[in-house]
C-alpha cells in the first residue's frame, strides 16, 4: 500500500482513462435502456424534453468514450473488450420505476462522471510525470469532457426543477 | 481516498490481523512507510478524534474513525473487484493500491453497480490475503 500516489505512469493513466470509458458506458447504456425498459404507456407519457435529454446523453457519452479511447490507444496500453463491459452493465441494469427515477439516475451518472474527471485532472496536475501523450492534449481533452459533464448535470437539474 | 483514509483503512486491517490495537510496525509494513511517518500520522489522526493511541500498545479506531475506515475499505474492495472481475487485471492488488487515492467513493459506488458488492462487505475482506474473500481469482479471474 503506497501512500499519496498520483498518476505516475502511462499504465496507471491508461487504467484511469479506461475507468472513465466504463463510466461513460454506464451512462450510455442506462440512458438508452431507460426508455426501452418502461412499459409502453409510460414510455408514451415521457415528454419530448426527457426523451431528448436521454438521447443527447447517450450520444455525448459515446463521443466521450471515443475521445478517451483515442488517448488510451496512444498510450499503447492493453485494454479489455468493451463489448464484455457492455454486457456486464446491461446485466446489472435495474430499471427506474418512473420518470423521476429516470432523471435521478441520469443526474447521478452525470455527477459521478464529473467528479471522476475532476479528481483525475487534479491527480494529473499534481504529478510531474511525463506520459507518452502530450500533457496539454491530455488535459485539454479532460477539461472539455469535464465541462460537458457539468453542463449535463445542470441540464438535468433544470428539467427536474421546472417539473417539480 | 486521501492519505488519512488510507491510514484509517490500514489501522482497521491491522486491528483485525492483530486482534487488538494496531502496532506501529504492522502499520509501517502495510503502508510501506517508515515507523516515524506512522507515528506522526497517528498523532494527527488522534488530534482529529479518529484514533486512540496508547503507548507500547498501539492505535485503535474511535467510532468515527471506524466508520470512515469502513467506507475506505469498501471503496478499496470495489476497486479490487472491479479490476479483477471486470477489467481482468492480473495484478489487481497492486493496481488497486495505486488507484485508491484517485477513485473517490461516489465513483466507486457507480462501479459497484456493475460488480454487485456483497452485503457483508467489507467484513468479507481477508486482511492476510489483502483481498475480498468473495473474490475468486484464478485463470482470467472469475466472480
Amino acid at each position: 500500500m503506497s501512500l499519496g500516489q498520483r498518476v505516475s505512469s502511462d499504465h496507471q493513466l491508461a487504467r484511469l482513462l479506461q475507468i472513465g470509458v466504463v463510466l461513460e458506458e454506464v451512462v450510455e447504456s442506462r440512458a438508452a435502456h431507460h426508455l426501452d425498459s418502461l412499459p409502453p404507456e409510460e414510455r408514451a407519457a415521457i415528454d419530448e424534453e426527457v426523451r431528448e435529454l436521454l438521447e443527447e446523453a447517450a450520444d455525448e457519452s459515446a463521443d466521450h468514450r471515443e475521445r478517451l479511447e483515442a488517448l488510451i490507444d496512444d498510450l499503447e496500453a492493453d485494454t479489455v473488450a468493451y463489448e464484455e463491459i457492455n454486457a456486464l452493465v446491461d446485466a446489472q441494469y435495474g430499471p427506474p420505476e418512473d420518470t423521476d427515477g429516470v432523471l435521478y439516475d441520469q443526474l447521478a451518472n452525470e455527477e459521478t462522471a464529473y467528479k471522476f474527471y475532476d479528481d483525475l485532472i487534479n491527480a494529473i496536475e499534481a504529478s510531474d510525470s511525463e506520459f507518452a501523450i502530450e500533457r496539454e492534449r491530455l488535459l485539454e481533452t479532460l477539461y472539455e469532457i469535464r465541462e460537458e459533464e457539468k453542463d449535463g448535470v445542470e441540464e438535468v437539474t433544470e428539467i427536474m426543477e421546472h417539473r417539480a | 481516498m486521501n492519505t488519512a483514509d488510507q491510514y484509517l483503512k490500514a489501522i482497521y486491517l491491522a486491528q483485525r490481523i492483530e486482534d487488538g490495537p494496531a502496532s506501529t510496525g504492522t502499520l509501517a509494513d502495510l503502508l510501506e512507510v517508515s515507523p516515524a511517518s506512522v507515528n506522526e500520522m497517528i498523532g494527527k489522526l488522534e488530534d482529529r478524534g479518529l484514533v486512540d493511541h496508547e503507548k507500547y500498545k498501539g492505535a485503535s479506531l474511535t467510532d468515527e474513525g471506524l466508520g470512515r475506515a469502513h467506507d475506505a475499505l469498501q471503496t478499496y474492495c470495489i476497486i479490487e473487484r472491479f479490476l479483477a472481475n471486470v477489467l481482468e487485471v492480473e495484478e489487481y492488488q497492486d493496481e488497486a493500491r495505486a488507484l485508491e487515492s484517485v477513485i473517490d467513493d461516489t465513483v466507486a459506488e457507480r462501479l459497484d453497480t456493475i460488480i454487485d458488492r456483497p452485503g457483508e462487505c467489507p467484513d468479507c475482506f481477508d486482511p492476510e490475503r489483502d483481498a475480498c474473500e468473495r473474490l475468486e481469482v484464478g485463470d482470467g479471474c472469475a466472480d
